[in-house]
């Protein structure tokens, strides 16, 4: 099977790329995979819940900090931090989502948004923790068994997580949690005059999104070696949103897809010029007015399987 | 007397200026069909949106099977069964016709906050689904994308969908709304079937279907009842011929 190959040969890539030297595409595509998550994670909130929330880069980052933030105060297990960084986007998401989610369409995304930005401005003036200049992880967490110092092990602890999360989306979305999410998303007036209590179905979607994209975090910045208040930007939370699009919003496999598609397009195209932007705007471009739904619908229309 | 499955007392709801529900009262007995007839703009619709809470009342109560409901969220109403049909369609169009039907099914038979199981394994939803959808002459529709049937079986789904949440009151927004003579008297068919089954409390504008169909009528107009009674009483009511019925049907 496809999916299995793929597996296959995202397990053997780190040993491939090392005997052959290029050392450095094994940190790039750990990038890959954490971007994958997080956008997956945003997956669940807008292609499978049907809300589109535009502060998913919140939870990525108060993910971040925690780690960061732990470490910088002696804790430095992964699996005390990690854990931790999961309960923070967890509660962020839980809070954020109990206000938000009592409004509806634009009125959600401007108050998802704002929620971010009020986030993003207390890590700024978070001046203990470097506020607007952002702190460095002085070492990678410790996870016993694992040397998550050799970038090898790393990248395959990232895919480990990443196969596991994904797996999840697919049992919830194959779930009767998935089928109230379905609805929910399909018929929204219906599902309450069935007797479902929608706003808590759209909570538990949007907090268990918010803990995946804490994890998310908790990995970027293992990665990174270094959070700042970026992270929480607004942009950010585009980002996530241009990826999952660009991957197909609704698909299991799509923040996987446009995670990949827009950071090795990044990769590729900043190597030719400083105007990369411009490069990514007009894949996005043709993206939305060619295959509407990003790669995953291209990929089906194209008979192909992922 | 026996005490009404369903009672409003003295309901009232404004919109800015215009007064919708004007101190409305209503009571609907256990068994047949009840018709909620007006002309439009009467509050029919507004009335049936308060009892199944989606819109709150300013003032009044409704009281469903003995208990004040007037402040319980629209889907513990569902729960102690209130059942309701759409005006207009809202059918889940790109699930089957048996999965519109099993996500009912799933909504009054356990807990829906389970995330890992498939839902496809559980055959008793599938199961129940196919009966309910057998029952409505639509069983060789099951595995049909919802959108693409035609129009009379969507109308169609559209009550079954509330039958499958097996209503003590079942409440039918228009439900030959749209329809072409001949699918009209098949959904008449199917509600005098029906209402052997469960009590009904039916809005409809068609009344060829309410006299037929109806035990009590309840004329609207204004916001409030202006009458109440069996379908003989309503049709030599003056005050009906002159507010409403004259005009429609001589």
């Amino acid at each position: 099977m496809a999916l299995g190959s793929i597996l296959i040969a995202a397990i053997a890539f780190p040993f491939a790329a090392h005997a052959l030297g290029w050392d450095y595409y094994v940190g790039v595509m750990t990038r890959v995979m954490i971007y994958a998550l997080a956008a997956s994670s945003l997956n669940l909130v807008l292609g499978y819940g049907g809300m589109i929330s535009f502060g998913h880069a919140a939870f990525f980052g108060a993910g971040a900090y925690c780690v960061a933030i732990l470490a910088q105060e002696g804790v430095v297990s992964a699996l005390v931090a990690w854990p931790l960084a999961v309960a923070v986007g967890v509660a962020c998401a839980l809070v954020i989502g109990a206000v938000s989610l009592r409004t509806r369409g634009l009125y959600f995304i401007m108050i998802t948004l704002a929620f971010a930005q009020m986030l993003y401005y207390f890590f700024v003036s978070l001046k203990a923790y470097g506020g607007e200049d952002g702190i460095n992880l002085a070492a990678r967490s410790r996870l016993p068994g694992f040397d998550l110092r050799d970038e090898t092990t790393f990248y395959l602890v990232v895919l480990a997580i990443l196969a596991g999360c994904l797996y999840f989306l697919r049992r919830l979305a194959a779930s009767r949690f998935g089928a109230v999410l379905h609805g929910i998303r399909e018929n929204e007036p219906r599902m309450t005059a069935l007797g479902y209590p929608t706003y808590r179905y759209r909570l538990v979607c949007f907090t268990v999104a918010g803990g995946a994209a804490g994890l998310a975090g908790a990995l970027i910045v293992n990665q990174h070696g270094f959070v700042s208040p970026g992270l929480l930007d607004w942009t950010q939370s585009g980002t996530l949103l241009i990826m999952l699009i660009l991957g197909g919003v609704g698909w299991l496999y799509g923040g996987v897809a446009g995670a990949a598609a827009m950071l090795l397009l990044e990769e590729v195209l900043s190597h030719w010029t400083g105007y990369w932007k411009l490069g990514l705007g007009i894949v996005l471009l043709l993206v939305v007015l060619r295959a509407p739904g990003g790669l995953g619908g291209w990929l089906a229309r194209g008979g192909a399987r992922g | 007397m026996a005490e009404p499955l369903l009672e409003v007392r003295r309901l009232f709801r404004h919109f800015g200026g215009v007064v919708a529900t004007d101190h409305l009262d209503l009571a609907v007995r256990e068994g047949g069909v009840h018709a909620l007839i007006g002309p439009n703009g009467a509050g029919k619709t507004t009335l049936i949106a308060q009892i199944c809470g989606e819109v709150e009342p300013d003032s009044g109560r409704i009281l469903f099977a003995g208990r004040d409901i007037t402040g319980l969220p629209a889907h513990e109403r569902v729960a102690l069964g209130l059942g309701r049909s759409f005006q207009i369609t809202r059918i889940f169009r790109g699930l089957t016709a048996r999965d519109n039907i099993a996500l009912a099914v799933q909504a009054r038979s356990g807990s829906s906050m389970r995330f890992w199981r498939p839902v496809a394994a559980e055959r008793a939803l599938a199961e129940e689904s196919d009966v309910v959808l057998a029952g409505l002459g639509m069983g060789a529709s099951a595995g049909l994308a919802a959108g693409s049937l035609p129009h009379a079986d969507q109308r169609r789904l559209e009550v079954a969908l509330a039958l499958a949440c097996r209503p003590r009151l079942l409440l039918l927004d228009e439900p030959l709304a749209g329809m072409g003579a001949e699918d009209a008297q098949a959904m008449i068919g199917l509600i005098a079937q029906l209402k052997q089954r469960t009590t009904i409390l039916m809005v409809e504008h068609d009344m060829d279907a309410v006299f037929r169909l109806a035990d009590v009528i309840s004329v609207l107009v204004g916001g409030a009842v202006i009458a109440s009674g069996a379908p003989q009483a309503i049709r030599d009511d003056p005050e009906v011929k002159r507010a409403y019925l004259g005009e429609e049907a001589a």
